[in-house]
């Protein structure tokens, strides 16, 4: 007793020194909480990004395919001027805009009756079915889908069976948008729901005051306060979409080449990091617009 | 197409790169040789290979297509060479190529590249002259297999071939109950959407191939030799292709699945795709179309910088002896290059020695027309041909449409 009575001052009075040290300069305890988080930030993310925009100006060799710092603007020239990358770059753009619409029209009633509806039991359990999902892994969902719609799938199993023709809709278009429409529900749902949840019951009683029926509340009062978290899920759904390339690969068909396709070919088969680089430059871009136009809506207060 | 201007940049510079490098070549009074020697001599033309192979260094780190390591001869090897085997497994011709540019530092010993591969990579300065006296087996390879082109320069072996097989036209019975005799079948409307064809810009030799029966006026001699003309008339058609395509297989397994499926009834394809079909009992069966076919060969090559040459020497003499090349061809439905495996093969399963063609004459490679780089020389010297790097990026226009 005696001697841990002796020892804990010292070993106190250390640990003290540097607490003070700390209180008296708070730029020190700053500093020493932020490098961790902000070096990672500028040196994993921002230096990769910077890496990545100065690589898309260099050129490879065609023939031995080693890079050739030599700067220019070629890749953009061909990416804008190529009708070929203006298509894939359209296909990208428009199917996360279609998901994302889908995805918002899926999502709000559904948001809607957990947060206002249900009964907490309900609500858990609703929960729990929105995010049961995200445990299995992407490609596993992807690949049930592919069962699901392939020819002698599930899908054709059943429509033969109450005498309707088969549906070809394995290894097309409309197969990535049900099977993007599905996958990133969740991401819609999961925002619109907390921001539904915001929206105070009293709002509601005013509105029934006032002489407004339900269907007239949810749209005065509901949606226009729900909004920004409809935005905030849409940007879930549309960059996801937008960088995804392994649902092309898995179930698109032969014209469902998405941006990060060419991407990856350009990198695993062609070796032409540099065209790669300036190629995904524009998703970038385009998020980036995307980003703007969402904090406009008030998409980050609804976060 | 805009395609062709895009690429004309690079295609231009690399015209004058090449015209200039055959023009200092002629005046210093060299002369290039045929089958597909470019102007400049690869950068590890002049590295001697080794005389002798050395106690093994323990260690050997293989770039291989799935299943060429299998533990079944990988074991015995390891067990009396002492060289334990770490294999990389690469999805394509194209990740070989990029792991073996990013492995400079001396990280890989060996790749089984395949001919589409093997100009990039000897051209690139990523794999040495071989000595095939040190692979006693050598002197019973097929003649064809021992100064391939794809893999032979002037003379120097680039690596030891291993195996090879057709590209063959693989097709649902029930929907064609007699075999088609033509590549037709992949470019006839009225099998939209039951088509499918590897995702590989390789494939563009399979159009030239049939535009050299159907339009014998392009004059197209070697697909993989291809002037503008002959170029554009290959890529017209991929693109009136298309249409029909019901999907551009990206894995083996995948083009499995979609015959299985039902999803598609004709398709180029490996017989690897037609033995795993048969054996789940679907109704397939493949054919070489009159037309003839393209192939693949394989080759063991020895990177620049490999840290464990003893043990990749061991292992080429290893997997080119009669046993070993009839087990790899049986587990993988490919042929070796080996003309004493045929017994071998018998041995392990009857027939598949004339199934796989092992016992071929050598007129039969006359009409296979093996893969290999698309180079801007062409065979006469002039470089006119178009190099690969606009294979693939014409490739990506006709896929991507």
């Amino acid at each position: 007793m005696a001697v841990e009575a002796a020892r804990r001052p010292r070993k106190t009075g250390g640990a003290a020194s540097l607490q003070s040290l700390l209180w008296r300069r708070p730029w020190l305890r700053a500093l020493l909480l932020l490098t961790p988080p902000m070096g990672w930030f500028a040196l994993i993310y921002l230096l990769s990004l910077a890496l990545l925009l100065i690589t898309a100006f260099w050129q490879i060799d065609s023939f031995t395919t080693q890079i050739v710092q030599v700067w220019n603007l070629d890749n953009f020239r061909t990416i804008l001027l190529d009708p070929t990358y203006r298509l894939v770059i359209g296909r990208t753009v428009l199917m996360a805009a279609a998901v994302t619409v889908t995805d918002a029209i899926l999502a709000f009633p559904f948001a809607y009756y957990m947060a206002r509806v249900a009964s907490r039991r309900t609500q858990t359990l609703l929960f729990a079915a929105v995010l049961l999902p995200l445990w299995a892994s992407y490609i596993a969902r992807v690949y049930s889908w592919i069962l699901i719609l392939n020819h002698s799938g599930v899908l054709n199993w059943s429509l033969q069976s109450i005498g309707l023709p088969p549906a070809n809709i394995g290894y097309t278009n409309v197969a990535m948008w049900i099977v993007f429409s599905y996958i990133w529900l969740p991401f819609m749902i999961i925002p619109t729901y907390a921001a539904m949840e915001r929206v105070p019951e009293s709002l509601m009683e005013a509105a029934a005051d006032l002489g407004a029926r339900r269907w007239r509340a949810v749209r005065d009062v509901v949606l226009p306060l729900a909004f920004p978290g409809v935005v905030a899920g849409s940007i879930f759904t549309f960059s996801l979409t937008l960088g995804d390339y392994i649902t092309p690969i898995l179930v698109g068909g032969a014209g469902s080449t998405f941006i990060g396709n060419v991407v990856y070919s350009s990198v695993g088969i062609a070796n032409n990091v540099p065209f790669a680089a300036a190629l995904a430059t524009v998703p970038v871009a385009i998020m980036a617009v995307y980003l703007l136009v969402a904090k406009r809506l008030g998409a980050f207060e609804a976060l | 197409m805009n395609k062709a201007e895009a690429g004309s940049g690079v295609w231009f510079r690399l015209v004058t790169l090449a015209a200039t490098a055959a023009v200092a070549l002629t005046a210093c009074g060299t002369t290039t040789g045929p089958g597909g020697s470019t102007a400049a001599p690869p950068p590890t033309a002049n590295m001697k290979p080794q005389t002798e192979i050395g106690p093994g260094e323990g260690q050997l780190n293989l770039i291989a297509w799935e299943g060429y390591t299998d533990t079944s001869w990988v074991k015995p090897f390891t067990a009396s060479t002492g060289c334990k085997v770490n294999a990389k497994y690469a999805g394509s011709s194209d990740e070989m190529v990029t792991l073996m540019a990013g492995g400079g530092g001396g990280q890989w010993d060996m790749v089984s590249a395949s001919g589409d591969a093997d100009l990039r990579l000897i051209y690139g300065g990523d794999v040495r002259p071989m000595n095939p006296d040190l692979i006693p087996d050598f002197a019973d390879f097929q003649t064809y297999f021992k100064t391939p082109p794809y893999n032979t320069i002037n003379g120097v072996h680039y690596g030891i071939s291993l195996q090879w097989g057709p590209n063959v036209l693989l097709y649902n019975t029930k929907k064609f109950p007699i075999a088609p005799t033509s590549w037709s079948v992949l470019y006839d409307p009225a099998n939209k959407g039951l088509i499918t064809v590897p995702d590989n810009p390789i494939q563009i030799a399979d159009a030239a191939l049939y535009l050299m029966s159907t339009q014998p006026n392009l004059g197209i001699k070697d697909p993989y030799e291809l002037n503008q003309k002959q170029f554009d008339a290959a890529i017209a058609l991929l693109k009136q292709q298309r249409p029909l395509v019901k999907k551009y297989w990206p894995l083996a397994g995948d083009e499995i699945q979609l015959f299985a499926n039902g999803d598609v009834m004709v398709g180029a394809a490996w017989p690897y795709q037609t033995i795993t079909l048969q054996a789940a009992k679907k109704p397939v069966a493949d054919t070489i179309p009159t037309e003839g076919a393209t192939g693949w060969g394989d080759t063991w090559m020895l990177a620049t910088n490999a840290p464990h040459p003893n043990c990749a020497y061991l292992w080429t003499k290893y997997v080119s002896t009669a046993k070993v090349q009839a087990q790899q061809a049986i587990f993988f439905g490919e042929t070796p290059v080996n003309s004493k495996a045929c017994s071998q093969m018998e041995a392990l399963s009857a027939g598949s020695c004339k199934q796989y063609h092992a016992d071929a004459v050598s007129s039969y490679f006359d009409t296979i027309k093996f893969w290999k780089t698309p180079i801007a020389t062409c065979a006469d010297g002039s470089t006119t041909c178009i190099p690969y790097s606009t294979w693939q990026t014409a490739w990506t226009s006709v896929t991507s449409s």
